[in-house]
C-alpha cells in the first residue's frame, strides 16, 4: 500500500525527521489560506498523487504570490497527471500539499528498502540527489552507497555516520544527520514499511537537513497490525476494479487489454495471460478465485471480471486441486444463467473430477466454448475476441 | 530416494485441530504420509483424527519422533510457529500460510541462520502448496493423484502452475521424483537455488524443472548455480510476460521493481546460462520430454 507525501512526512516528523512547514488543501481557497498561515514569500504547491517523478509531470509549482498559489491550485486540482510510474491512465490529483519554500544548498538521495537478495533492510544514499535512483545507478553507480542492516541488532550509529559521510555531510550536522537516518529506520520498522524514499533530502542554506519529498510503501501482509497506516489508504489513487474485488475478499489485477480472466492461483494466472499474449491477445484483468471456489464465489468473480466494460471475451481456466471441477462447472453455469452475458465465454477445466465438470458444461445447453488444454483455451479466447471486434467494426460501417 | 520426504518421514501438523489443518492432515494421511500427530497449544493430551495432540513441537519431537512439519497457522502467528519448529529440532518444515508479514520472515530467516548448518531446519514456503514425493508422501495441499512417480524434479513458486506442469508430464507418461513449492512471497525459506542443490544430489532425479516468475533475483541465481554446479539438465519457465512494471501480480513477490526482474529479462539471462527454456507454459511437458529423450 502506498501513501501520499504529506502523510509520509507526518509520520517521519514524528521520528525526528525535519520537514518544511506545510498544510493540506482541497480547493484553491484552502491553498491560499495555507500559504497565508505558513507565511514567507515562496511556496511549493504539490499535487498529492501516489507516484514519484511528479515534478517532471508538472505536478509541482513554485509560487511567489498568493495569486500564483491560487492559480496553481486551480490548475492542479482534478488534473490527471501522467508520470513514468503511473502508466498511461495517470492519477487524478484531488489533494494539494502547500509547503514553505526551502533555500536549497545541496540535494541528496536517501532510501531504505527491504532487499530480497540479502533478506535485510538496505540503506541507499547518494550525494547526487534530485534525479531518479535508477538513472543514477545506470549513469554513475559509484556515486551510490549501500549499507545493509542486520535485522537482529538494527541500524547502528556507526552505519548512520558512514552514510552521513557518504552523503558528503559536514561534521557540524553529523549528530543531526545520525538522528535523521535512525529516525527513518525506526519509522520503517515500526510501521512495517517496505520502502521509504527521501528524494531529495536537502541541506538548506542555513545548514539544516530537511526531507523535501517523502515516499513510503507498506507491506500489505502487515496491515492487520498497522491500523493507523491502513486508515491512510486513499482509494481514489487505486484501480477501482481492484478495490471492488478487495472489498469482496477476491484478488484482482486490472490490465489494459480486452480478454477477462478468471483463474485459480497467481502463477497459473500469469501463465494463462502469457498464453493469451502469445496467441495474439491482451488480458483485460485477472481474478484469482483461490482455493474454495463455491458457486456463490464464482458468480461474484464473474460479475467483477465482466464489470470491466472493455472485456470482449472471458476465459475461465481452473486447475482443480482442492477445488472440484464439477463444483466450478455448476458455479459457472449458474453465473451465466443469472448474469446476462454479452461476451463469449471460454472454459477450460482440469484436475479433480474433470469429466463430471465437462459434462455439466456440455449438458447446460449454454453457448460456452470449452477447451482441454491451456494452449487451446488461449487460442479460442483470442479467436472469440477477434470475432467480437470484427462484428463491432462491421456494425459501425 | 526423492528429496526431503518419503514414506518413512514422521510428520506433524502445526495448527492441527483447526478446520484447514484437519482437512489437509486427513488428506495427507489418505495419501499415505506418515502423520504422527499435531500441535495445538492448550489441547495437548487430546486425540484428533486418531492421533495425539501436543502442546509444543518439542513434545512432538520427543514423544512421537517428529522429523518434518507442516504449518497451517494464521499469518499473525505463523512466524512464531516456524521458529518453534526450528528450535525443537524439526529437520524439514513446509509453511503453507499465505500473508506472513515480510519483517516476520526477515526475523525467521535470521533466527534460522543462527543454527549451525547441520542442525538448521530447512524451510520451504510460506505461501506455497507444499512438497510431494509421488507414491511415497505428501506434505502439502496439492491434489496427490495428478502426480506420477518418476525422475523429474519440480521446483516452483506457484501451486496451480506446478499442478499444470505435473499434469502435462503425466499425459506424456513422465513422472516426478519430488515437487517442491517455494512459495510466492518476497522472502521465503528456501530459494530455487537451494532446491536445485538438493535435486543435484538426489540419484533418482534426472532432470529438474524450475517454474519461476517475475520479481526478485532467485531464478537468475538458480541459473548461475546450474551452470557452475549442476550435471543434470535444468528446464525453466518464467511466468509474467504480460506483467507491467511496478504491479503486483497476485503473489506478494511477483512484482518487477528493478532491472533484470521481468520475465523477458530473466529468460534471456537463463538462456545465456545454458538453461533450456519452455517457450510457453503449455509446452512444459513437451520440453521436458525432449530433454529426457536426449539423456
Amino acid at each position: 500500500m502506498d501513501i501520499h507525501e504529506y502523510q509520509a512526512k507526518d509520520i517521519l516528523s514524528g521520528y525526528g525527521v525535519k520537514i518544511a512547514e506545510g498544510g493540506l488543501a482541497y480547493s484553491p481557497e484552502d491553498a491560499v489560506q495555507r500559504a497565508r498561515e505558513i507565511g514567507g514569500h515562496i511556496w511549493a504547491v504539490k499535487a498529492q498523487i501516489h507516484s514519484g517523478a511528479r515534478g517532471k509531470a508538472g505536478g509541482i509549482k513554485i509560487c511567489k504570490t498568493h495569486d500564483e498559489v491560487e492559480a496553481a491550485a486551480d490548475y492542479l486540482l482534478g488534473k490527471r497527471l501522467i508520470t513514468n510510474q503511473t502508466g498511461p491512465a495517470g492519477k487524478v490529483c484531488s489533494r494539494l500539499y502547500i509547503e514553505a519554500g526551502t533555500d536549497i544548498a545541496k540535494e541528496l538521495y536517501f532510501c531504505l528498502l527491504v532487499d530480497r537478495s540479502s533478506e535485510r533492510v538496505v540503506m541507499v544514499g547518494s550525494a547526487q540527489g534530485g534525479m531518479e535512483i535508477e538513472e543514477l545507478a545506470a549513469n554513475d553507480p559509484d556515486a551510490i552507497t549501500k549499507i545493509y542492516i542486520e535485522p537482529a541488532v538494527g541500524l547502528q550509529d556507526f552505519q548512520s555516520r558512514e552514510m552521513a559521510f557518504a552523503l558528503g555531510l559536514d561534521a557540524e550536522i553529523l549528530s543531526h544527520a545520525v538522528k535523521t537516518i535512525k529516525g527513518c529506520y525506526r519509522a520503517l520498522r515500526a510501521n512495517d514499511a517496505s520502502m521509504l524514499e527521501i528524494n531529495p533530502l536537502v541541506i538548506t542554506k542555513s545548514g539544516e537537513l530537511v526531507a523535501l519529498d517523502a515516499k513510503m510503501g507498506f507491506d500489505d501482509n502487515a496491515l492487520f497490525r498497522q491500523q493507523k497506516i491502513s486508515e491512510l489508504r486513499d482509494k481514489t489513487q487505486e484501480d477501482p476494479r481492484e478495490m471492488a474485488a478487495a472489498d469482496r475478499g477476491l484478488s484482482y489485477v486490472g490490465l489494459d487489454g480486452d480478454i477477462g480472466c478468471m483463474i485459480n492461483g497467481a502463477g497459473l494466472a500469469m501463465a494463462t495471460m502469457d498464453m493469451i499474449k502469445l496467441a495474439g491477445g491482451e488480458p483485460a484483468n485477472f481474478l484469482d478465485v483461490g482455493g474454495g471456489a463455491s458457486a456463490e464465489r464464482t458468480e461474484k468473480a464473474f460479475r467483477l471480471v465482466l464489470a470491466d466494460k472493455g472485456v470482449k471475451a472471458m476465459l475461465v481456466n481452473i486447475f482443480a486441486g482442492i477445488n472440484r471441477c464439477d463444483w466450478i462447472a455448476e458455479g459457472v453455469v449458474q453465473a451465466v444463467r443469472k448474469i446476462d452475458m454479452k461476451v463469449p465465454l471460454i472454459v477450460r477445466l482440469s484436475g479433480t473430477n474433470v469429466e463430471e465438470g465437462r459434462r455439466i458444461i456440455a449438458e447446460s445447453g449454454l453457448p460456452i466454448i470449452t477447451a482441454e488444454t491451456l494452449a487451446e483455451a488461449a487460442e479460442k479466447a483470442v479467436q472469440a475476441r477477434n470475432e467480437v471486434v470484427a462484428k463491432e467494426a462491421a456494425q459501425e460501417v | 530416494m526423492a528429496i526431503f520426504i518419503d514414506e518413512t518421514t514422521r510428520i506433524i501438523v502445526q495448527g492441527f485441530t483447526g478446520k484447514i489443518g484437519t482437512f489437509h492432515a486427513q488428506d495427507m494421511i489418505n495419501y499415505g504420509s506418515q502423520v504422527v500427530g499435531g500441535i495445538t497449544p492448550g489441547k495437548g493430551g487430546q486425540t484428533h483424527l486418531g492421533l495425539p495432540v501436543f502442546n509444543t513441537v518439542k513434545e512432538a519431537v520427543q514423544q512421537a519422533g517428529a522429523e518434518a512439519g507442516i504449518i497451517f497457522v494464521p499469518p499473525a502467528f505463523a512466524a512464531d510457529s516456524i521458529m518453534e519448529a526450528a528450535d525443537a529440532g524439526i529437520k524439514y518444515c513446509v509453511a503453507i500460510t499465505d500473508g506472513i508479514p515480510t519483517q516476520d520472515m526477515m526475523k525467521v530467516k535470521n533466527f534460522l541462520r543462527r543454527f549451525p548448518a547441520d542442525k538448521r531446519m530447512i524451510l520451504t514456503g510460506p505461501n506455497c502448496a507444499g512438497t510431494i514425493s509421488p507414491g511415497r508422501a505428501m506434505l502439502g495441499i496439492m491434489p496427490g493423484h495428478i502426480y506420477m512417480r518418476g525422475n523429474v524434479g519440480i521446483v516452483g513458486r506457484s501451486g496451480t502452475l506446478g499442478y499444470e506442469a505435473a499434469d502435462q508430464m503425466k499425459r506424456l507418461g513422465i513422472g516426478i521424483s519430488t515437487s517442491v513449492g517455494i512459495g510466492g512471497d518476497p522472502i521465503n525459506g528456501s530459494s530455487h537455488r537451494d532446491i536445485l542443490e538438493k535435486f543435484e544430489q538426489d540419484p533418482e532425479t534426472k532432470v529438474v524443472v524450475m517454474i519461476g516468475e517475475i520479481g526478485g533475483p532467485q531464478e537468475v541465481e538458480a541459473g548461475i548455480f546450474a551452470k557452475e554446479h549442476m550435471t543434470k539438465p535444468l528446464v525453466a519457465y518464467i511466468a509474467g510476460l504480460t506483467a507491467p512494471e511496478g504491479r503486483r501480480m497476485g503473489h506478494a513477490g511477483a512484482i518487477i521493481s528493478s532491472a533484470g526482474e521481468s520475465a523477458a529479462e530473466k529468460v534471456a539471462i537463463l538462456k545465456e546460462l545454458g538453461v533450456t527454456i519452455c517457450p510457453t507454459p503449455a509446452a512444459m511437458g513437451d520440453t521436458v520430454a525432449q530433454v529426457l529423450a536426449k539423456l
